[in-house]
């Protein structure tokens, strides 16, 4: 018969010798280096600028969002139940609802504004994420990392501006034209705006910056002396739902560059 | 004593011949190992055919790798693999493999069919390359 300090003793050393072979076995995996690339671009808090006045027609704002879809092979579904939006347009009650009033001129009420992520500091969607699926760069970026998300749909029922989609169904078919550079999404996970983070890796600004023809301006927040801060610092501007305690990264200006005092 | 001591044992050995059927019937019939295609337009563009890393590593360490890149670049921001050999590539299963083995039946899925496996990737990545 054994006793139980034995067994004991031939457990343990079963269980050092299992540690030793599995810490040989994850050796094998990496073979070589990895590291940052050097053309990325760097920054500690990204930050983006909204000039509303540049946005002229609906249409330019949907031009924007085309964009932005067609790049990251965002689904084209049309109905609201099921659809995917990263970037889209909303009027002033549902963008800035906290100030709406009955005596808002009717200029401010049809203004349509684009609204999408806000990367906010103290996001909602990554506490209630229980896999770490989302979850926030030291660069301030909001990330998705689909292949550890579960779609419990915790961060869609956090987020307060309703920036996240859920895939109901493989949203493939509803892609007129996969953009190969780029994976797609699959069924059962929560998408949204990446702040284009696999651009800026490569060096690249945001597509919808590029798009806008200069309506929207990207930049490190933290850097006094980027363009996003310039632009802060010369206009009055809003955030949505800063009541909430988010800390959005999304930044609105209203009136134009100040060219009429 | 054993009673039925005849029918237990032959019981047993029938029991015994079929749970080893499979490899009685399969013997010296072996499945003919899958042909793996690098004939796509970027590798033959190559002056010299070589994978990130060598063949063998590749073969055998494939899947460690894409995961321990996919936590690299998607979590902790490292974007460039440099390999064993020095060479540096930009860590992306669609911008860096998928560039070479745009060929999905004739490379990838002719082992992964062989080795009975369904690895997901494909739910998201590749879908700009033909199936
Ligand atoms: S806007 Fe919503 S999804 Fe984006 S970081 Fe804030 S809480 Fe999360
Ligand atoms: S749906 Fe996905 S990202 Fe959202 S909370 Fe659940 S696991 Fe996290």
């Amino acid at each position: 018969m054994m006793n139980r300090r034995d067994f004991l003793k031939i457990m343990a050393s079963l269980g050092i010798g299992s540690a030793l072979v599995l810490e040989g076995i994850d050796r094998i995996g990496t073979a070589a280096d990895t590291i940052p690339g050097s053309k990325n671009l760097q920054a500690g808090h990204w930050g983006m600028v909204i000039d509303v006045s540049k946005f002229k027609t609906p249409e330019d704002i949907q031009r924007v969002a085309a964009a932005c879809h067609k790049y990251h092979n965002v689904p084209e579904i049309n109905d609201p139940q099921h659809e995917i939006k990263w970037i889209w347009q909303e009027d002033f009650e549902h963008t800035f609802a906290e100030l709406e009033s009955e005596y808002l001129s009717e200029k401010v009420k049809q203004m349509q504004f684009p609204v999408l992520c806000n990367h906010c500091e103290n996001p909602a969607c990554v506490r209630v994420c229980p896999t770490q699926a989302t979850f926030k760069r030291p660069d301030g970026i909001v990330a998705m990392d689909y292949h550890r998300c579960i779609g419990c749909r915790y961060c869609m029922a956090a987020c307060p501006y309703g920036a996240r989609s859920f895939n109901f169904f493989d949203p493939r078919p509803y892609i007129e034209e996969i953009n190969s550079a780029v994976p797609t999404r699959t069924k059962g996970v929560v998408e949204k705006c990446t702040f284009c983070m696999e651009r800026l890796d490569k060096g690249q600004q945001p597509v919808c910056a590029e798009a806008s023809g200069g309506a929207i301006i990207f930049g490190d927040l933290s850097d006094p002396d980027s363009p996003v801060r310039k632009v802060l610092r010369d206009n009055f501007f809003l955030r949505r739902k800063v009541e909430l305690g988010t800390g959005p990264s999304v930044y609105y200006i209203i009136g134009g560059g100040g060219s009429n005092a | 004593m054993m009673y039925n001591g005849g029918k237990i044992i032959t019981g047993l050995i029938i029991f015994a011949l079929i749970i080893t059927a499979p490899f009685w019937l399969n013997i010296g019939q072996a499945d003919e190992p899958p042909e793996i295609s690098l004939d796509t337009p970027v590798i033959n563009q190559l002056s010299e055919k070589e994978c990130i890393e060598s063949a063998e590593f590749m073969r055998s360490q494939h899947p460690q790798l894409l995961n321990d890149w996919r936590d690299q670049v998607v979590r902790e921001g490292k974007t460039v693999y440099t390999s064993s050999s020095g060479k540096e590539y930009q860590i992306s299963l669609d911008n860096t493999c998928l560039q070479c083995h745009s060929n999905r039946s004739e490379f990838c899925d002719a082992c992964h069919a062989y080795t009975s496996v369904d690895p997901y990737c494909w739910d998201c990545h590749g879908g700009g390359i033909a199936k």
